[in-house]
């Protein structure tokens, strides 16, 4: 078993970039705090590599081009693609993991179409966790995709299986894997409404992803989702995902609905693996 | 209406520094690449984040765009909502307005949205 950790982390590029004008700074720095718990105790886990599933916003891809699944199998990474000065986070190259993640990708092509990419650039999904997770840049990392952002997007019962079988490939190679998923749960990013939360929608999904509830969360219909958590909720996929990787109960440990400027509900959470 | 052109247009400006280069020297030349209609391309030569905004640019490159132009965070919303009140209800996409144009950052820089 060679699953370190497992967890998830809420990303969005208002955490950083606007931080100076959150009125509720308690409750920021609460959340930095958080960050700073989870900082430890990925590091407890003595990862070799940090594997994110992520949205990645058209860092990469547009439409004309748009893999459902994809894998960064490259050398390094760059970013973040977003102004530094816009998103407050220096640019950085982040080794990349060429052998494990060529190991991974043949793995779970047994199961799931996933396409892979030798060039990755990364947005505030990846960079925002990066910044309170290995704020020195000493992991390397494993950035994969499930596109959230252009529809058609791939049903949560395939994403489920591409938890599935991103395990199975972990389980198969020695290196220790810290696997994250970092997505948003109900949010309207980029329109007027940015900041508004669905708090009781958080929560129940959130409480669904924790106790493993398979069923529920894969109950979620694309439609329901806009309608109940906008379109920033149709990240759920990257948690839902990581939760099919740990295959087992987990804890919040920290959830707020009380920091609309970042436009997300912040929640980090771990499985037990 | 040519959406994936007009969004087309705008990731590239917003991923590839060439693009903007051409952009920023001959606006006509760089946008003579995308099939774009009247309304897109001044919406586009203009600025107007509002517009594109109903238009249905994906938020996900429109707020690439705005930033790029030095168009500060509540600033950018309140544009979106004065395209909403102007030219009606986003026509395409998954990022239309649900809230009826209100403000959902009270309590960290509510102060801040009213000064706009």
């Amino acid at each position: 078993m060679t699953l370190c950790y497992s967890g998830i982390v809420s990303h969005a590029p208002g955490i950083t970039g606007r931080a100076d004008l959150v009125q509720n700074t308690s409750v920021r720095d609460a959340l930095y705090a958080a960050f700073a718990r989870q900082r430890a105790e990925i590091e407890a886990s003595k990862p070799d590599v940090l594997l994110l599933i992520a949205a990645e916003h058209f860092a990469n891809f547009f439409m004309n081009n748009m893999p459902s699944f994809c894998i960064g199998t490259g050398e390094s990474h760059t970013g973040p693609i977003e102004d530094p000065v816009w998103l407050k986070i220096p640019a950085r190259r982040i080794a990349g993991a060429p052998e494990l993640a060529g190991c991974l990708v043949r793995s779970i092509m047994q199961s799931v179409d996933m396409a892979y990419a030798e060039e990755w650039q990364c947005n505030h999904g990846l960079m925002v966790p990066l910044h309170f997770l290995d704020p020195d840049n000493r992991l390397p990392l494993i950035p994969m995709n499930i596109n959230c952002q252009g529809p058609p997007l791939a049903p949560l019962h395939r994403v489920w299986a591409f938890g599935e079988a991103i395990r199975e490939a972990v389980d198969q190679v020695p290196e220790r894997i810290a696997v994250l998923g970092t997505g948003g749960i109900s949010h309207w990013p980029a329109t007027p409404d940015s900041g508004k939360i669905n708090e009781a929608w958080d929560r129940e999904f959130l409480g669904r992803l924790f106790t493993q509830d398979k069923k529920a969360l894969l109950s979620y219909s694309d439609e329901d989702t806009y309608r109940d958590a906008g379109q920033g909720g149709f990240e759920i996929r990257t948690l839902i995902a990581a939760a099919a990787v740990a295959g087992t109960p987990g804890r919040l440990q920290f959830y707020t609905a009380e920091l609309p400027i970042f436009a997300v509900g912040c929640a980090i959470g771990r499985f037990w693996v | 209406m040519s959406l994936y052109q007009l969004q087309k247009f705008l990731y590239q400006l917003n991923r590839d520094p060439a693009v903007r280069t051409l952009y920023g020297d001959d606006p006509a030349a760089a946008l003579s690449r995308y099939e774009l209609t009247p309304e897109e391309r001044q919406a586009i030569e203009a600025g107007d984040v509002g517009l594109l905004y109903v238009l249905g640019v994906n938020g996900q490159i429109l707020m690439h765009f705005a930033g790029w132009l030095g168009i500060p965070w509540f600033d950018y919303l309140q544009r979106m909502r004065e395209g909403v009140r102007i030219h009606g209800p986003v026509r395409a996409g998954v990022y239309a307005m649900t809230g009826g144009g209100q403000s959902f950052t009270a309590g960290g820089g509510q102060q801040q949205d009213q000064q706009q």
